[in-house]
């Protein structure tokens, strides 16, 4: 036996390997106090739409606030989670490429395991209910690289709801294999021909059909941005991750992790992760944003390393735009964090310095998405392959009696166009 | 008594409807603009909204993202607009300017420092599309003293207790929003909006000016008959457009691009 493997079997916990929590469950109350009634994370969050649209999104805080106090609204939430979803996800140590680092244990938090293969159906399940409760029969949804529209068709289809999805027009290109599976489950993709095509674009008019079809439409909105109170519900559902994770580290490891690792486009699975740890200070958290060509090239995607306070599609928080207050074209090999702006709270957590914002290159995140595959046999989404790059150079710095859990928020398939083109081959 | 209030209490008092062009500043280009806006007001224009280009434009339909575009291809920026607002002041010291936009670009500014230059330059009212009255009190605790107006809009979705807000923080006019949906969209209940309308006039003393979805003579006049006048935008941004697609900027392609709301003047004065 190794000293590694010495220091991590020292490290192991005293309950057997392999036994997973039940779904812990769900209850909504939030263990760091934001937002205030307003939806403001300090100075960051807020509601700024049209309005059109501020009636239906005071009826959403109204409508939400309630039914997060039912227990019985958690109850169907989780009986979900569960039963359609396959939760919990497993906590599993990549202890091949955790050696190759020679430092902390890189364990890994498998929402790619899920139903539809990322974390993006935490959420949509949690909205959908929202929506059948308030008899809304058509919904709405944005999506960039295709896995929330996926996940949002998902549930349209198990809930009998019309569903339509804005996808910007270069995207519907490039994530051609999402696409036609939204429209298997019976979901109509709109291509967006406006602006610079992406998903910002794709949540442009997402609003402008919101407001046109207010009275039947429920927008489920895929991150943890826009308006108040979606930062709210979106964190409140994806939170399940951590409260997961958190168990699992104590019933696994025998005690919390000593860093939590995710990427950050958006920032709802990194937000689902961070959330329930907010108040063990004892654990550092670091959000991954997509450095692209590198910060300095300004081809990136990375508002909160490089950004501004700013108000962008609904709440202020860390944007990309020019002195003129103009939004900037980002760049990301990954179209999940090819947004010029990020979830409210993730900014306010970065001012107070509760979390760490860090970026990698698509250059690092490539050779993280092969190298996962390669030593562990998990093809990672691009996007998570973010968070991975970051942990392995972290992991580099610390003891191997340390441990880091890395939110593996989805899986690579939708990617393997993309990846395949960059290395000359077509499949 | 801000230029904008008198100016609107003038029209009223004379009997006739306020007519508000909406136009893009910087489409085709800013001394285009501040031709157009003399266009304006010779062909009848009471007032002018000025709309302050945004990539970002969520509240507006295609016709005005385009002319957005067009004005950011130019280099339009916020001190464009208010370059604009004082070369047209040089001539024009009575028509009031009401600049029209998104609040990131005061974001990057800063709220006072936008404030000031847009006083400055002689503007007169301040409305922002994705700037509720709910987050708004820290722009209007600048605009008050300046003497801007702030205008806020009122849709068809309008809660009471947003109304209450909303009236009580307004100033010049207010702006109703005729239909559910963005700029450009078409009418489709004249007497729905007829209600709502009258039911506004027991909770304000301020003009109601109706805009979205009103696009030529016909629907200029239907709004203008339940209400204290109206706003064309996006008919008129769509023939302005066509001033970039011919490359023509003289004067007669400026006066043919406006013809709409001399039109509209005509009927609205029958």
């Amino acid at each position: 036996m190794s000293a590694l493997e010495t220091a991590v079997t020292a490290a192991a916990p005293a309950i057997a390997p392999g036994v997973v929590p039940e779904t812990i469950a769900s209850t909504g109350q939030d263990q760091f106090s934001g937002p205030d009634v307003h939806g403001h994370f300090g100075q960051y969050g807020g509601v700024f739409v049209g309005e059109t649209l501020m009636a239906a999104v005071e009826e959403l805080d109204q409508v939400y606030r309630k039914l997060s106090k039912e227990p019985s609204f958690w109850q169907a939430f989780d009986y979900d989670m569960k039963h359609y979803v396959g939760r919990p996800s497993p906590l599993y140590y990549a202890e091949r490429i955790s050696k190759k680092f020679g430092g902390a244990k890189i364990v890994l938090k498998r929402e790619d395991l899920n139903h539809t293969g990322a974390h993006k159906i935490n959420n949509t399940i949690g909205q959908a209910l929202l929506a059948k409760y308030m008899g809304k029969p058509r919904i709405i949804a944005e999506t960039g690289a295709g896995q929330h529209g996926v996940a949002s068709a998902t549930i349209a289809a198990r809930l009998g709801l019309e569903c339509h999805v804005y996808m910007g027009a270069d995207d519907v290109q490039r994530q051609s294999a999402n696409v036609y599976r939204m429209k298997l489950m019976g979901a109509n993709v709109i291509p967006v021909i406006s602006g610079s095509r992406t998903l910002k674009d794709a949540l442009n008019e997402a609003l402008r059909d919101w407001a046109t079809n207010v009275d039947d439409t429920y927008y489920i909105i895929g991150t943890v941005a826009g308006p108040h109170p979606y930062p709210m519900l979106v964190r409140d559902f994806q939170a399940i991750i951590g409260r997961e994770a958190r168990a699992q580290s104590l019933q696994e490891y025998g005690r919390l992790p000593d860093a939590l690792v995710a990427c950050v486009g958006g920032g709802s699975n990194a937000i689902g992760l961070f959330h329930p740890f907010l108040r063990d200070s004892e654990v550092a958290i670091y959000g991954v944003e997509a450095g692209g060509d590198g910060i300095e090239t300004g081809r990136h995607a990375a508002p909160l390393s490089a950004g501004k306070p700013g108000v962008l599609h609904g709440n202020r928080t860390y944007v990309m735009s020019d002195a003129n207050g103009q939004i900037i074209e980002t760049h990301s090999v990954s179209a999940g964090l090819d947004y010029p702006g990020v979830g409210p709270e993730h900014a306010w957590l970065k001012d107070i310095g509760r979390a760490n914002y860090v970026s990698v290159t698509d250059t690092e995140a490539l050779d993280a998405f092969r190298m996962l595959s390669r030593m562990e046999g998990i093809i990672p989404a691009l996007e998570t392959a973010h968070g991975l790059a970051y942990a392995f150079k972290l992991a580099a710095t610390m003891r191997p009696d340390q441990f880091i859990v890395v939110n593996l928020s989805g899986r690579g398939d939708k990617d393997l166009n993309t990846v395949a083109k960059i290395d000359g081959i077509s499949v | 008594m801000s230029r904008l209030t008198a100016c609107i209490n003038a029209v009223k008092a004379a009997n006739r409807k306020v007519l508000i062009p909406y136009l893009v500043a910087g489409d085709p280009d800013a001394d285009t603009t501040v031709a157009l806006m003399h266009q304006l007001v010779s062909d009848g224009a009471d007032v002018i909204e000025l709309g302050m280009p945004f990539s970002d434009p969520s509240s507006d339909g295609a016709i005005i993202q385009l002319g957005a575009e067009r004005a950011l291809r130019q280099g339009t920026s916020l001190h464009t607009v208010f370059a604009i607002v004082s070369a047209f002041r040089r001539t024009d010291r009575h028509t009031p300017i009401v600049l029209m936009g998104y609040l990131n670009p005061l974001e990057a500014i800063g709220y006072a420092n936008f404030v000031t230059q847009a006083a400055d330059a002689g503007a007169d009212g301040i409305l922002i599309v994705d700037l509720p009255v709910s987050e708004a009190q820290s722009l209007l605790a600048l605009t008050r003293p300046r003497d801007l107006d702030m205008i806020f809009l009122v849709a068809p979705t309008t809660t009471e207790s947003r109304l209450s807000a909303i009236c009580e923080n307004s100033s010049g006019y207010i702006y109703y929003v005729s239909l559910k949906g963005v700029t450009g969209a078409a009418i489709i209940d004249t007497g729905e909006i007829r209600e709502r309308v009258s039911a506004l006039r027991h909770r304000t003393q301020l003009p109601i000016v109706v805009g979205f979805g009103i696009k030529d003579t016909h629907s200029a006049d239907a709004m203008a008959e339940i209400s204290d006048g109206v706003i064309v935008g996006s008919a008129l941004v769509q023939k302005i457009g066509e001033l970039t697609e011919n490359g023509k900027r003289d004067a007669a392609a400026i006066a043919e691009s406006t013809a709409l709301i001399k039109d509209i003047r005509q009927s609205l004065n029958a």
